[in-house]
């Protein structure tokens, strides 16, 4: 199951030329770029590992593609890799945007597990496939 | 055909003849740099109308090296140059990313790769300009870690040739032994341009300038002065050109406010105050008797 999330979750995954122009016009708004990865597809695993420090200071995309290749090296295929842009301005000081860049090859999905509870009660669970491994090993076969 | 192109009206366009006629008005002599400058705008604008008609184009090398004594304006023409490069479109966003030895490698194993990146992630789409580069190879140390930061400079200056460009800087004599035992460097640089020593007449000329921007001017006899202390100057031991020559003129606005303290009656004018004067210069250490040394 294609896990979908962020601005452009509706989108065919974002070329490498479509991330640069991406994250130029985050740069061009002062908006600092991150990049994180995760191995747990939750849709609630909010925090993801970040790579590196948040890029205030980078102009130009190409540095900010350098650091994505780095990350890609280390995490690619086995990570999910996303990208985010934070806005500091009064007011906003949060996210504007986020979109993923990376994802694993093969994505099992989710199971939905039901819990009987009193009274003929029903508590409904995600769990990813993938997260039923440790940390590390999820993607990695 | 798809017809010709109007290299002078592109020329006229790009901005670029205003930032040459104010890179040759603001800058005193240094005749061969400005004329590779002028090559290198020329090459590229070339670049450009052969991309525009469908020729053949490969993107050109534009990592330099600049060589030259203290003072001669390495780093001043490095900062031009980045607005330059941007405005013929070469570099994307025309800043200029200022290092030394110490911003690029680290202080323990593992440090300087993360260190050398960052600083390379700042520079892209400018000029990364690294100041006094020599110190980067330590021979005498075979475990610097400044090797490190090299091959990774090494690197990225092949690979990423249309998002950056490195400008080395330093004293002609060391950036020959740097580049003897990196021969990768000088291969992967295409321009070696070396500053030459002013002339006597274009450190006054330069004085000149510096005291305008200043807000300061010199008197008829300050000038004279002036061209003696260069003379004088140049022969003694650390001359540095148009460093001298600066610290030259803050030590003469010291004197100048010294005599306009000491006055008797206390009133001055704003010419007066504005006025470096002959007697200023003329209480140089330099002018002393030639036996007794001077720093």
């Amino acid at each position: 199951m294609r896990i979908t999330q962020g601005t452009f979750s509706f989108l065919p995954d974002l070329t490498d030329e479509q991330i640069i122009a991406q994250v130029q016009y985050c740069l061009d708004h002062g908006w600092a770029v991150n990049i994180e990865y995760t191995d747990d597809p939750h849709p609630r695993n909010t925090y993801w590992e970040m790579w590196g420090i948040p890029m205030f200071d980078v102009p130009d995309a190409a540095g900010v593609m350098l650091a994505l290749a780095e990350c890609r090296k280390a995490h690619a295929g086995s990570n999910y890799i996303r990208m985010s842009a934070f806005d500091s301005s009064y007011g906003w000081e949060s996210l504007r945007l986020s979109f993923i860049t990376d994802r694993p090859a093969n994505e099992p999905g989710f199971a939905l597990e039901r819990q009987e509870r009193n009274g003929r009660q029903i508590a409904y669970t995600t769990r990813a496939y993938s997260a039923m491994k440790p940390e590390g090993e999820r993607y990695s076969g | 055909m798809s017809g010709a192109i109007d290299l002078k009206r592109d020329f006229a366009s790009s901005g670029l003849d205003a930032e040459l006629a104010q890179l040759d008005r603001d800058l005193v002599g240094l005749a061969p740099v400005k004329r590779r400058i002028r090559e290198i705008a020329a090459l590229l604008l070339v670049d450009r109308a052969r991309q525009t008609l469908g020729l053949a184009t490969e993107p050109p090398t534009l990592h330099m090296s600049f060589t030259g004594n203290p003072g001669t304006g390495k780093t001043t023409v490095a900062l031009r140059m980045a607005g330059i490069l941007h405005k013929l479109g070469y570099v994307r966003r025309g800043h200029l990313v200022s290092v030394t030895r110490d911003d690029l490698v680290g202080q323990y194993i593992g440090h300087t790769a993360p260190k050398t990146r960052d600083v390379l992630k700042k520079a892209m789409g400018g000029v990364l300009f690294i100041d006094e580069a020599y110190y980067l190879y330590r021979p005498e140390n075979e475990r610097d870690y400044g090797q490190e930061a090299i091959e990774i400079l090494l690197q990225i200056m092949e690979n990423q040739r249309d998002d950056l460009v490195v400008i080395l800087a330093g004293y002609a004599d060391r950036m020959d032994t740097f580049f003897s035992s990196n021969p990768g460097f000088r291969s992967r640089i295409a321009h070696h341009i070396d500053f030459p020593d002013y002339d006597d007449g274009e450190l006054v000329t330069i004085a000149g300038t510096l005291l305008g921007q200043m807000g300061y001017r010199l008197s008829t006899g300050a000038q004279v002065a002036l061209g003696d202390y260069v003379a004088r100057r140049r022969s003694q031991p650390h001359f540095a050109n148009a460093r001298s020559i600066r610290n030259a003129l803050d030590r003469a606005r010291l004197r100048q406010a010294v005599r306009l303290f000491d006055r008797d009656d206390g009133v001055v004018t704003a010419d007066q105050l504005s006025t470096i004067e002959a007697e200023d210069i003329r209480a140089s250490r330099v002018f002393a008797d030639p036996a007794e040394p001077s720093a």
